[in-house]
Formats: structure tokens, C-alpha cells, sequence
């Protein structure tokens, strides 16, 4: 698969020396639902605002599509569809004529035919003639989506799409990105929801501290997330490991009180009964056994935490 | 160039103007008239002919130029303010359109809504006085010029304010105050000379100078002073819309 968006280096230190971005290096590929995952203010938005043109960046380069947003940013940001965070609309403008407008800002001659066929998707065909100001929240926030999609972008950004959104329209828009993706658009969302990103992802990055900290296939994920950990407390603190009980390639805790035996759930289902009967051939007692099972949760959360 | 987008950003401001009609053309057609009944027929009875012209007909182009210059400053600065304001903005700023193309946009659609509040004034003003223009082309030279220089000026102070109140800052106390003394309403001629000379240093001088002179020959600097400084004044402001581009002033972080 080629890529569509290659950033390389980007960093962004704001006036007043916040530094939201430390070199970021990714790459995202043509037709892939890339979840960027990070707490709040960990740089995602700052991130996305620097592709998209909103926000200049400190150092670095950014290229979609092949073509530099600075240098050849009219074929750069033609490509890119951008839903923002902020239900920002224009009070006052009917929603037919807000989705018209953002498709002759990029460049793209009138198209009545598609901005209907937009606006049915999104349900907002019924509202085509009413101002934006008397729709309600999960409204504008399809319209807003309906005007990044106006132009036919190859890229889109959702940033933020299901904060403060109902059930139902997060279903809808869950639907309406594979349908995108279906049609070969590539789609970057970002998210503080982990059930989101495994919802919907191809690939997950991680994002902390204005670093990028880990990407990854959602398949490679769910796998780790698969991996379970038999704890084991001993009796007795234990100086190491016995030599017998290399084949289960134990980890000891530094005061030599658990042992930590880390297995895949699906595959080596013997695994946990072999090791206990090796613990009492070795005459290790034990008071206490447990497992536990990491969620992408706990990924998430230890590798915030690991950096913080 | 994305004519496109050009279309589309116009359309949207001149949508916009329709929208707030009463505000955008009613009002300035009403305080214009007012001063007309004020200064015209009140006054102006009492005031001899300024240099073979009737009071009334002699403040008609500065009465022109001062709403062309307010409501140019008032449209241009609005137009940009409120979508830094709302956040809308960002749409702009993310599409394949140059700095040459928003400008272009938003000024234009300014400078539209107020030349043809120019026309209408005139119109107006018709209907109280004898008007007559002895350099047609050279009014609506000086009108064009004027609008545009304000709108960029105005579309200047809608990116450097950042709040509404500094909005009305600018055309408040210093346009208004420099439109009144830049001989809307009198001839520097009848200063005092070292008045005269202070007065030089207001360039809406040479606007209304140069706009009275399009229409009755008489102006009290030659009229081609009055069109170099305008001259000058729109590229300072080019100058100025420029460098914010350049360096994404208060649009960019």
C-alpha cells in the first residue's frame, strides 16, 4: 500500500515555549483508518491543524498525496477533507448553501447532484433550507461533515467526531467511514474513546506529550491484548530463578516474592498446569495464583504513564 | 487562481450583506439624509457659496466619501472578524486558496457593498441638490480606489482586533475623527494657515479633495497629489496585508 501522508520531523513549540509536537515521524497509508489515540492536550489537534494548514509548524515536512503542504499546498490541501473538534458554524447560513460554499472554497465547480446525495447521507436532506443556528448539536455536527466531504477529499480528517455525539449518530458515522473507506478514502481520526479506535482502526497510533509513542495494527494490538499474565506469589522469596523452570521464561519481581509467567490465552493452553506442577517438582510453595488479561486500556494507560 | 473559491467567498459576503440589510445599506442611506436636512438645508441656507457652489451640492462628495470610508472599514473588518470570532475560519485557512485569493474575496465583496452604497447616496443626495460631474472617470476612479483602500484597511484591523471592542476602536477614534476634519464639510481653504498646513497631514484630505474636484473642478490640492496619496495609502496597506500573510498574524499560530 502507498502513503498518503509521510511526516517526517514535525515539531511544533508554540509562542510562550509550550512545545505540543516533539519530531513526529509517521506515516499513514492510502486507504487505511488510522486512529491517532492520546489523552487530552497530548498534541493530536496540533497535529492534524499542521497537515491541514491551520497551524505552522516549527521544523519538519509533511507531504500528501506526494505533494509538501507548503510548497504545493493547493495540491495538498485539495485532497484533505477537515471535520474540526469545535462545532464552529455559520450562524446564520442555510445548510444547503454552508455545503455549497465549502465545495467552491476548494476549488471544485458547483455540484448539486452530490451535495444532495451528501446531504441525504447524512440525513440532513430535510434541513437542507433551515438555518444552521436552530439545529441541534449532533446536527451541526453532521453538517460539518457533510461540508468536509463536499469536495470529494481523498483524506479525512475527523477530529474528535463522536465527543458529545448520541448512540445513533455515532453508529451512522462509524457506517458512513467504512463506507469512505470502502471507496478508497483514507480517514485519520483521533480519539480519547480506546472502544472507538478498536471499533473502527486499521492501524493505532498512540499519542503523548507531543510524542508519538507507539503505532501499530489493530490486529497486532488485539493480539498483545490476547497475551495474559499468570502471577504467581510465593511462600518464599525466591534469590532466582531455578534452571528447570527456563522453558516458561519467568520474570521475578525484584523482592523475589511473584513470579510473573506471561503466556497467549489461545495457544499454549497447557502452559499454566505444566508450570505449576514444575513450581512443586522445584518444592516452590505458593500462596497465591492469579492472571490477569491486558486490555488496550492498560496499554494505553501504562505506556502514557511509562512516558510521563 | 481559484476562481472557484474567489465565487464562493464573494457570494458568501455579499449573502451576508443581503442578510443584514437595514444595517449594511438602510442605516447609512438615513444618517446620510440627516445630514443633508442638518447641514444642508438648516445650515447650508445660511452659508454662501464655497467657490461658485451651493453649500448644499458642495458637501455631496464628502458626505459620499465619508460613508464610503466608514462602511468600507465597518464591512471589510466585520467580514473577517466574525469567522476568527466564531472559528469558522478555519475552512478558509484550510483550503487550496492563496492569500492573494481570500483577500481578494473579502475585500472586494467590502469595497461592492460599499461603492454601491456610494451610488445609492448619490442618488439620494440627487433628490435634495443639484449634483453635476465634470470627470466622471476620474470619480469613479477616486470612488473605486477608495473603497478598496478602506476595505484593505478595514480587513487589516479585523485580523489585528481581538475583540469587538478594538473593532470599533480604529473607525471610532481615528477614521471618524480624521474623515470630520479632512474637509467633508468645508473647504480647508477657509482654515486658518497653520491649520491649512496640519491638515496636510490627513490623507482623507486628498480623498475628499480629489472626489469634490471629479465632480465641480474645485479642490484644494491638485488632483493629482490627491490620487498619489490615495495611490500611496492603498499600497500601505498592501504592504501591510502582505506581512500578516507572510507571517500568519493572528491566523496562524
Amino acid at each position: 500500500m502507498s502513503t498518503m501522508i509521510a511526516i517526517s520531523g514535525l515539531a511544533k513549540t508554540y509562542e510562550g515555549g509550550f512545545e505540543a509536537l516533539k519530531p513526529v515521524h509517521l506515516d499513514i497509508r492510502e486507504g487505511e483508518i488510522f486512529a491517532l489515540l492520546g489523552p487530552n492536550g497530548a498534541g493530536k489537534t496540533t497535529l492534524i491543524s499542521i497537515v491541514c494548514g491551520l497551524v505552522n509548524a516549527s521544523a519538519g515536512r509533511v507531504t500528501v498525496g506526494g505533494h509538501d503542504i507548503v510548497r504545493n499546498y493547493r495540491e495538498a490541501r485539495a485532497l484533505i477533507g477537515l471535520v474540526p473538534q469545535e462545532l464552529t458554524t455559520e450562524a446564520f447560513e442555510s445548510v444547503w448553501n454552508a455545503v455549497s460554499f465549502s465545495r467552491g472554497l476548494f476549488g471544485k465547480p458547483a455540484d448539486p447532484a452530490r451535495i444532495e446525495r451528501i446531504l441525504r447521507d447524512l440525513s440532513l436532506w430535510d434541513k437542507r433550507d433551515n438555518r444552521i443556528m436552530t439545529l441541534s448539536g449532533g446536527m451541526k455536527r453532521r453538517l460539518l461533515i457533510a461540508k468536509a466531504l463536499s469536495h470529494e477529499p481523498r483524506v479525512l480528517f475527523l477530529d474528535e467526531p463522536t465527543a458529545g455525539v448520541d448512540v445513533e449518530l455515532r453508529r451512522d458515522m462509524w457506517q458512513l467511514v467504512r463506507g469512505l473507506q470502502a471507496d478508497g478514502v483514507t480517514v485519520i481520526l483521533t480519539t480519547h474513546y480506546i472502544e472507538e479506535a478498536e471499533e473502527m482502526a486499521d492501524r493505532i497510533g498512540v499519542i503523548s506529550r507531543g510524542e508519538i509513542i507507539l503505532v501499530e495494527d489493530k490486529a497486532t494490538l488485539m493480539h498483545k491484548l490476547g497475551r495474559k499474565q499468570l502471577s504467581v506469589h510465593l511462600q518464599d522469596p525466591l534469590a532466582e530463578v531455578p534452571a528447570t523452570l527456563g522453558a516458561w521464561a519467568l520474570e521475578r519481581s525484584d523482592d523475589g516474592q511473584i513470579l510473573t509467567y506471561t503466556y497467549d490465552a489461545e495457544r499454549h493452553e497447557r502452559g499454566i498446569g505444566d508450570l505449576l506442577n514444575a513450581l512443586s517438582a522445584a518444592g516452590i510453595a505458593y500462596k497465591d495464583v492469579n492472571t490477569t488479561q491486558s486490555s488496550l486500556e492498560d496499554i494505553f494507560v501504562s505506556l502514557v504513564r511509562e512516558k510521563a | 487562481m481559484n476562481l472557484y473559491a474567489i465565487r464562493a467567498i464573494y457570494r458568501f459576503e455579499m449573502a451576508r450583506a443581503w442578510r443584514t440589510l437595514t444595517q449594511s445599506i438602510i442605516s447609512p442611506v438615513i444618517s446620510t439624509s440627516l445630514y443633508f436636512v442638518v447641514f444642508g438645508a438648516a445650515i447650508g441656507s445660511r452659508i454662501p457659496e464655497v467657490e461658485g457652489v451651493s453649500y448644499g451640492s458642495f458637501i455631496v462628495p464628502g458626505l459620499m466619501m465619508l460613508s464610503l470610508l466608514t462602511q468600507s472599514l465597518s464591512n471589510a473588518s466585520f467580514g473577517i472578524y466574525f469567522p476568527r470570532f466564531t472559528g469558522t475560519i478555519y475552512e478558509v485557512l484550510s483550503a487550496p486558496v492563496s492569500y492573494l485569493e481570500i483577500v481578494v474575496s473579502y475585500v472586494g465583496a467590502a469595497a461592492t457593498k460599499s461603492l454601491i452604497l456610494g451610488v445609492i447616496i448619490l442618488a439620494t443626495a440627487a433628490l435634495f441638490v443639484p449634483i453635476r460631474i465634470e470627470h466622471p472617470l476620474w470619480m469613479v476612479m477616486f470612488l473605486v480606489l477608495t473603497a478598496v483602500t478602506f476595505s484593505l484597511l478595514g480587513f487589516i484591523i479585523g485580523i489585528w482586533a481581538d475583540g469587538f471592542e478594538k473593532l470599533q476602536l480604529v473607525p471610532l477614534l481615528v477614521v471618524t475623527p480624521l474623515a470630520f476634519l479632512g474637509g467633508t464639510f468645508y473647504s480647508i481653504k477657509m482654515l486658518p494657515p497653520l491649520w491649512q498646513t496640519v491638515t496636510l497631514f490627513n490623507p482623507v484630505v486628498y480623498l475628499v479633495s480629489g472626489f469634490r474636484w471629479s465632480f465641480y473642478g474645485i479642490s484644494d490640492v491638485s488632483p493629482t497629489i490627491s490620487l498619489g496619496m490615495t495611490l500611496l495609502f492603498l499600497l500601505t496597506c498592501i504592504a501591510i496585508v502582505a506581512w500578516i500573510f507572510r507571517t500568519g498574524y493572528r491566523l496562524k499560530p
